[in-house]
């Protein structure tokens, strides 16, 4: 389905929603834009700049209950309380490649022999009305991990700016409900413009690089730890890529002692953490930044493609290239191991 | 298991031995008798133990597939979970997520002689296959147990072992560090005894665990001896959470201890890339 819909009436839309759904939209504040939840009277920003962090959250929370164990005083069996999310949520604002994060859950979070129902729930519970991209960052690079500025995976909408408003196509149904709302008018020829532009913010991206050697490579590359320690000198283990990732989907599990009852939370990990794999002996198959930084380009470069059918496990959002306070960066990382000869 | 993957079984504990200085033996039922009476898992298999408000852990099931009274746990204390766990007593209750992983090949092993070497802890997930082919004695070979610590204070199963020891139908060699007063069985490193008993490696499977050392000079040995690097099998540890190939920490490149182990054969070892 393709309509239009105009920067006041989208507005509109997300405050509607918010009436009966959990809204996630970007917002400017103290500097930098993040998914908050929208509140009627709140201004969304669209197009300053992409959110700092990826709207993983919404279907990946940071912290999420997965168990209570309820005690009373009295009884010496704890009872044990699921606790699967509820509710519908909608992302607005976010751009192709947060959208298209969640899809490299999919083949790890369900599987013939285990589905978690967390994510499920949350994933099929989300509707995601994204934003195509009019220009390319420096650090973007989803058109070389098979994406793009206007690709439509992993979003229910994809909305493209074209005069005071956007010409919004919906590749769901869970799309095409939202879409039959009134606040949406007819498109007339505007897909046309909506095409061009889409097309000119593709070509300013440039020629994309090529992964397919590249989880060869990088496994070629597993025993030499120079070359690691080499690529990871400037990395400080601080783990803010992994944080920022719309991809990593890493976790812990620990429990929360409330006194009598407790609650057991999945909180999002991260890998370049010296605690990540330490072992009760004290042993750490990943000791030094150097391993922790080649599992961690090696999972979406390499394992992952390894595993699930060639598809990288990066977007190509460049978050991680960004925020990074060391300037490491994941697109020279890879080339250096592609590029490598004996 | 449950269809949620991170829900535990309530489980009661019936038991608690005190193996040594730091290893305890819990011994637990499913509340749930239905689900206690279905529960099914094969040797080598591991499940989360749960102490609710502190965490979880995996552990080896070393109780039998064949003696469906309990499941069995050896823990030894370490950190915050195996801490408090050691504190328990019998009739607190804990969760159980199990069974998780892979199993010993026990279809390949039927009709094979069976070398066990065992070290320390690493006795554990040993004592299951061990105690199943007690159970099934027909269908293996000659079978051999040769478990070693650092002294007899150190060697968990104690309860176990004047039996397995007097039995006729396998060769239980135990073996200490250093000489202790009254000790009767030998006394050296585990692979030098390895080394001493030069089991044959003609239609014979290896099945190792212990320290990482110990593995080390272990498969020298079973090398030294001729054992082809398929008939070696040994059982890996990591740190885990999930237990079910999501949470990211026990893969080495693309192999998930935790699904695609932690049974692994020295042959399928040598393929990974080296991060253990």
């Amino acid at each position: 389905m393709e309509r239009y819909i105009t920067k006041q009436n989208l507005t509109r839309l997300a405050e509607d929603l918010a009436k009966t759904c959990r809204v996630l939209a970007p917002v400017s504040s103290c500097g930098s834009v993040t998914f908050r939840r929208f509140q009627p009277g709140m201004t969304m920003d669209l197009h300053s700049r992409m959110a700092a962090v990826s709207p993983k959250a919404a279907t990946f929370p940071q912290t999420e209950t997965l168990l209570v164990v309820k005690r009373d005083a009295t009884e010496k069996k704890p009872e044990l309380v699921e606790t699967l999310p509820q509710g519908k949520s909608v992302v607005i604002g976010c751009r192709p490649c947060g959208a298209r994060g969640k899809l490299i859950f999919n083949p790890v979070y369900e599987t013939d022999k285990i589905k978690d129902p967390y994510f499920i729930s949350r994933r099929d519970n989300t509707v995601f009305i994204s934003l195509a991209c009019d220009r390319p960052e420096t650090t973007c690079f989803c058109h070389s991990v098979g994406s793009g500025p206007a690709d439509t995976a992993g979003s229910d909408i994809l909305l493209t700016l074209v005069g005071d408003g956007y010409v919004a196509r919906s590749v769901t149904p869970a799309g095409d409900e939202i879409m039959k709302l009134a606040l949406f008018e007819d498109a007339g020829d505007k897909g046309k413009e909506a095409d061009a532009k889409n097309a000119e913010a593709r070509e300013l991206m440039g020629e994309a690089h090529d992964y397919t050697s590249a989880p060869a490579k990088l496994l070629a590359r597993f025993d030499d730890m120079d070359f690691w320690q080499a690529q990871s000198a400037k990395c400080i283990s601080c783990g803010a890529c992994t944080y920022m990732c719309p991809t990593c989907y890493c976790f812990n599990i620990t429990d929360d002692d409330l006194g009598l009852n407790s609650r057991r939370i999945r909180t999002w990990d991260n890998c370049m953490s010296h605690t990540f794999t330490l072992e009760g002996s004290g042993h750490n198959p990943r000791s030094t930044k150097a391993h922790r930084l080649k599992n961690r380009v090696g999972h979406k470069f390499s394992y992952y493609p390894d595993l699930h059918k060639g598809v990288i496990a990066c977007c190509g959002c460049g978050r991680c290239i960004k925020q990074c306070p060391a300037g490491v960066d994941i697109r020279q990382i890879v080339n250096a191991a592609q590029e490598y000869s004996e | 298991m449950n269809a949620n993957p991170y829900l535990p079984d309530m489980a009661t504990i019936v038991e608690v031995i005190q193996e040594t200085h730091n290893i305890k033996t819990f011994r637990v039922v499913l509340n749930n008798e239905q689900r206690m009476k279905d529960f099914t898992f094969r040797p080598g298999q591991v499940g989360q133990l749960s102490v609710f408000g502190v965490g979880e852990s995996t552990f080896v099931i070393n109780s039998s597939p064949t003696r469906k009274d309990y499941l069995q746990f050896s823990v030894m204390r370490v950190g915050e979970v195996t801490t408090r766990l050691h504190q328990l007593q019998p009739g607190d209750q804990i969760g159980v997520r199990a069974p998780l992983g892979n199993s010993f090949p026990l279809e390949d092993l039927k009709g094979k002689n069976i070398v066990f070497v065992g070290g320390g802890i690493g006795m554990a997930p040993l004592r299951t296959l061990f105690v199943y082919m007690l159970d099934n004695r027909k269908d293996f070979g000659d079978i051999t147990l040769l478990y070693g610590a650092r002294s007899p204070a150190d060697l968990t199963y104690k309860a176990e072992l004047p039996e397995w020891t007097s039995r006729k139908d396998v060769n239980v060699v135990l073996t200490i560090d250093n000489p202790a007063e009254g000790w009767e069985h030998k006394v050296g490193l585990i692979p030098n005894v390895l080394l001493e008993i030069n089991p044959s490696p003609a239609n014979t499977v290896a099945i190792t665990c212990g320290p990482p050392i110990m593995i080390k000079f272990t498969l020298q040995a079973l090398k030294k001896l001729g054992f082809a690097d398929e008939n070696i099998i040994t059982t890996l540890e990591k740190r885990m959470k999930c237990g079910v190939g999501i949470c990211g920490r026990c893969n080495i490149g693309t192999k998930y201890v935790c699904i695609d182990g932690p049974v692994f054969t020295y042959a399928q070892l040598k393929e990974l890339p080296s991060e253990l």
